[in-house]
């Protein structure tokens, strides 16, 4: 049966009927100042995954001095387990494209793309008619900042932002080195601000209601609420806005089946907490972060298995242009398997950690570098599962 | 706007270095050497091999070096270790996915993933063969290139230099993860795509995943085989670049020493490319002045201006793909060794008393797109194919090397007649601006009676490596003959490596550009820098090249085509004058149009 015991937030969702870009015309009369130090205060990192403070991100882009810059929200949610992302593309787009506009007006870019996961390509038809009733808008307040939709083809990768920009100019979806990173260079070699979805929503909701408002919710460390992608062994897979700064106890007291045995946080690329460390992980900045996804997996659950398709995609995924990430995950993946046969020696799991801490140093860009997370810590929490 | 100076410490050592160096360069600077495999001084970064990484105090991740600029304070360590473990992983990562027979390959013992599992003494590597789980292709489809996926690190210099030296873009990243891979488009074998053959992603590919087609073992069988005279031909650039895989350091003029290898080798008759190089200036130049007539006096529309020269295969393919609509501007001459094959085979074959089935035509090359234009169907003008076998610089190497020579200690000879005398024009043709050097001393002295206007006929305005060369030349004073050139100012262009080429098409195509003549050709410096040159190449070792052919030229006691008495000679007991009916017929060519992908 269902606790619910954590607190529900309605920030992201809520309020939407009223929101009729009114959020948009009342920022339009603040100073870009005074936006970005309202975002600064409200503590908001990015809830792609990352955790970059947005108004930092904001302060970086406008204070470059370029006449053309970009906004560009990130849409492709691509991390296996988390689908926040789309829950917000289709219910509440209004916020979106608000959020991206203020960003506009405070960074000082006139030109917006929503780059969108190829997969949720029936989202368009609706997200065209609600970015129609925002020019509308935009043109009555006298907003210069248009939006357009780009689409993604399905790779992975694309999700990582300099990877993003590449696609969005018609090349291989392949990450940049950095620096410069892409306040500095992005979309087109130009100052480019990226956030992911709820980001952008965050930050509108964050503009609506001030920062003291906001920082009421969460931790030191993880200001504010997240909108959750639960989804596994629990009776109640689903989007959920909770408060940050739970630890995972409580959260699988709220959503687990009563026999969850681990949580992998954040996705495939995140890391798997075991039942014997619920109760010292906070999910947050403080513990372990997240995107969004929350997987639970009970005692039927082989975390061979698991393991084992997260590395199978990786291994696909992969772009391919750096050796690390290109060559790692194959070995990382052939390896366990050898492991499993009696082809190594189980001592041959500390060989492949070690690996996996050079990709997670020397791989090119966050793919790469994440792998390192699920494989050490299934590994090194459910050892005899890989090895028998 | 002026750069800042930045500091930081590499290894505890102080660096003051420009704002933008990388850290890769910065160590450089004090002696510390960084291993690197994408990097390459002719290419733009990739960062993508990751053995270059090296710790920075502070940071989480490591740097790639060759793709991480300085900043203030920075401090830098190349050998911690972190950064040992780092490196070592990712050479065993990238061996655990390559070919590594190294006794059964090509680049044996010239290879940079070789020499870097060689200074880290990978042999204890543990990590999985990868090999056993895919299937690579090795595609041998081209006449002048070989491409092995199984010994691909995916470096991608290959890439690099096609589209960004080159224009081409005929190979490509395809794929994603564990199956990328360097590929063609729709993956069609090299032979079946824009492919130039020009052999420039060979210079620069680390491993063996990409090597010229050889025919070492035919070209022994040849000179084995009792009833075959074998002629050999060696083109300019050979005699500046066969020396850095001989032992010697880039810029040694090997010519004589090249000469006596290749008699010891056995060859029947040592002959010169650069002979048939002066004949080019012959035909070439009088092309060009007749092409000049028609257009200014007889006012003839289908003669085409500007001319483009003809000496480059890569040049010419490039031509028959991107710009076929230009190929009338394209000099119908051929190439020197396409000159050379067919008058070894009749004239040469006449003189000696050989028959012709008997002759094995061969010539040593700095090119890979010569292979490919020796197979040609139209180059066949004798009755047989008329250069049987084109070898590189570097497959002559291997063959000197092969037959126990000692290069370095060999006494200078000369070339045999006929066919063997060239002048200092000739050699030149190796450089970029060189064949239009060649040309203007002898055009510009049919025409006016007169050497060239510059001191010792060094037409210093064409030489050098900048992209696109221009010059123009006023012709006074002309011979009563040539009275329709009287004050004709000559616009000329000069364009090296395939991006730049592509630059002057565009130009030309777009009817931008009002030039009369252009020189191309298909590689960085021209032919000195050619797919069959020595590896590795840089910016330095093509400029040290290129000093040695000016020399060259500087030395030899004819500098004009015109001059050449073998020249003379031919045109009066065989060929009758440039561009007679029999010239036609031997020294001259037509083109194909091809489709642009």
């Amino acid at each position: 049966m269902q606790n619910k015991n954590l607190k529900r937030v309605d920030l992201i969702f809520g309020e939407y009927a009223a929101e009729k870009y009114k959020t948009l015309q009342n920022a339009l009369k603040r100073s870009p100042e005074e936006i970005i130090n309202e975002l600064l205060d409200s503590g908001l990192k990015g809830r792609g995954g990352a955790g970059f403070p947005t108004g930092l991100k904001w302060k970086f882009t406008k204070q470059e001095n370029s006449a053309v810059k970009y906004v560009i929200c990130n849409a492709d949610e691509g991390e296996p387990g988390t689908f926040k992302d789309r829950e917000i593309l289709c219910r509440v787009p209004r916020k979106i494209f608000a959020g991206m506009a203020i960003c506009g007006y405070t960074i000082g870019a006139k030109q917006g793309f929503l780059y969108l996961r190829g997969e949720y390509r029936y989202l368009l038809p609706d997200l065209y008619k609600e970015l129609d009733i925002y020019h509308e808008h935009a043109k009555k307040f006298g907003l210069d900042f248009t939006i357009e939709i780009r689409m993604g083809s399905g790779a992975y990768i694309c999700g990582e932002e300099s990877a993003l920009f590449e696609s969005m100019e018609g090349k291989r979806g392949e990450p940049r080195n950095k620096p410069p990173y892409p306040t500095k260079a992005g979309y087109l070699g130009k100052p480019t601000c990226i956030n992911n979805v709820e980001t952008f929503v965050t930050s509108l909701m964050i503009i609506r209601h001030g920062a003291e408002y906001y920082k009421k919710l969460g931790t030191q460390d993880s200001r504010g609420s997240k909108v959750f992608s639960v989804s596994g062994d629990t009776p109640v897979a689903d989007i959920h806005e909770l408060e940050l700064g739970m630890t995972v106890q409580e959260f699988v007291d709220d959503f687990g089946d009563g026999d969850t045995k681990a949580v992998q946080i954040g996705g495939a690329s995140g890391m798997c907490v075991p039942r014997k460390k619920f109760a010292d992980t906070i999910i947050g900045y403080e513990g372990v972060p997240t995107g969004g996804s929350m997987m639970l997996f009970n005692s039927t659950r082989s975390m061979y298995n698991i393991l084992h398709d997260y590395l199978e995609f990786f291994a696909e995924e992969s772009c391919g242009q750096c050796t690390p990430c290109r060559v790692g995950c194959q070995q990382l993946l052939k390896g366990i398997e050898a492991v499993k046969r009696g082809e190594k020696k189980p001592e041959y799991l500390e060989t492949l950690k070690k690996l996996a801490a050079t990709m997670k140093t020397a791989s090119k860009c966050g793919l790469g570098q994440s792998v390192a997370n699920p494989f050490t810590s299934i590994v090194n929490n459910f050892r005899e599962e890989i090895i028998y | 706007m002026a750069k800042y100076e930045v500091n930081l410490k590499i290894n505890d050592i102080p660096v003051t270095v420009e704002e933008g160096t990388t850290i890769l360069d910065a160590a450089r600077k004090v002696n510390i050497h960084i291993p690197t495999l994408c990097a390459h001084p002719d290419l733009c970064v990739a960062g993508n091999c990751r053995v270059c990484v090296v710790e920075q105090k502070g940071a989480r991740l490591l740097q790639a070096s060759c793709a991480t600029p300085v900043s203030e304070g920075m401090e830098i360590y190349t050998n911690s270790k972190q950064v040992r473990t780092a490196r070592r992983h990712i050479i065993e990562l990238l061996l655990s996915e390559h070919n590594a027979d190294c006794t059964k390959c090509y680049k044996n013992g010239n290879c940079e993933l070789q020499d870097l599992a060689h200074d880290y003494r990978v042999s204890d590597n543990e990590l999985l063969d990868l090999l056993q789980f895919k299937n690579y292709t090795i595609d041998d489809f081209s006449p002048s290139i070989i491409k092995d996926d199984s010994k691909c690190i995916r470096c991608q210099r290959c890439v690099r230099t096609c589209a960004q030296l080159q224009h081409v873009s005929a190979l490509a990243v395809a794929y994603k993860g564990e199956h990328q891979k360097i590929s063609t488009f729709f993956e069609k074998p090299m032979h079946a795509v824009v492919c130039t053959n020009c052999g420039q992603c060979i210079n620069r590919c680390p491993t063996g995943a990409l090597v010229e087609k050889n025919y070492i073992d035919q070209v022994w069988d040849a000179i084995y085989d009792e009833g075959k005279h074998v002629v050999v031909q060696t083109a300019p650039a050979v005699r500046i670049g066969l020396g850095e895989d001989l032992g010697l350091a880039p810029g040694n003029r090997v010519t004589g020493k090249m000469v006596a290898a290749l008699r010891r080798l056995g060859f029947d008759s040592v002959l010169d490319t650069d002979f048939s190089a002066d004949l080019t200036i012959m035909e070439e130049g009088t092309e060009l002045l007749t092409r000049l007539k028609k257009v200014l006096v007889e006012k003839d529309d289908s003669v085409a201006l500007p001319m483009m020269t003809s000496c480059s295969p890569g040049w010419i393919k490039f031509q028959e793909h991107k710009y076929p609509n230009l190929l009338k501007n394209l000099s119908t001459c051929k190439s020197p060794q396409q000159m050379f094959g067919p008058l070894a085979k009749t004239f040469f074959a006449e003189k000696k008393n050989i028959k012709a089935e008997n002759i094995v035509s061969v010539s040593i090359m700095p090119c890979t797109a010569k292979k490919y234009e020796a197979e040609r169907p139209e180059m066949r003008d004798s009755g047989f194919q008329d250069v049987d076998y084109v070898l590189t610089t570097r497959e002559l190497a291997m063959m000197i090397k092969q037959a126990g020579i000692d290069f370095e200690h060999l006494e200078e000879e000369k070339y045999d007649s006929i066919m063997g005398e060239s002048t200092g024009a000739a050699v030149i043709f190796g450089a970029t601006g060189g064949v239009m050097e060649a040309a203007l001393r002898t055009a510009y002295e049919i025409v006016t009676g007169r050497e060239v206007p510059f001191k010792n006929l060094d037409i210093k305005p064409v030489r050098g490596f900048e992209g696109v060369k221009e010059a123009k030349v006023t012709i006074q004073d002309v011979k009563p003959e040539w009275g329709f050139l009287e004050g004709a100012e000559l616009k000329l262009a000069i364009a090296h490596g395939l991006a730049n080429a592509n630059k002057v098409m565009k130009a030309v195509s777009e009817g931008t550009a009002d030039y009369h003549f252009i020189e191309i050709m298909a590689c960085p410096g021209g032919c000195l820098g050619g797919g069959g040159q020595p590896i590795p190449t840089s910016p330095e070792i093509r400029q040290k090249r290129m000093e040695a052919i000016y020399e060259e030229d500087a030395n030899m006691p004819i500098r004009k085509s015109h001059e050449n008495p073998e020249i003379v000679a031919i045109y009066e007991e065989f060929l009758g004058e440039p561009n007679s009916h029999k010239a036609h017929e031997l020294l001259h060519t037509h083109y194909t149009k091809r489709k642009a992908y």
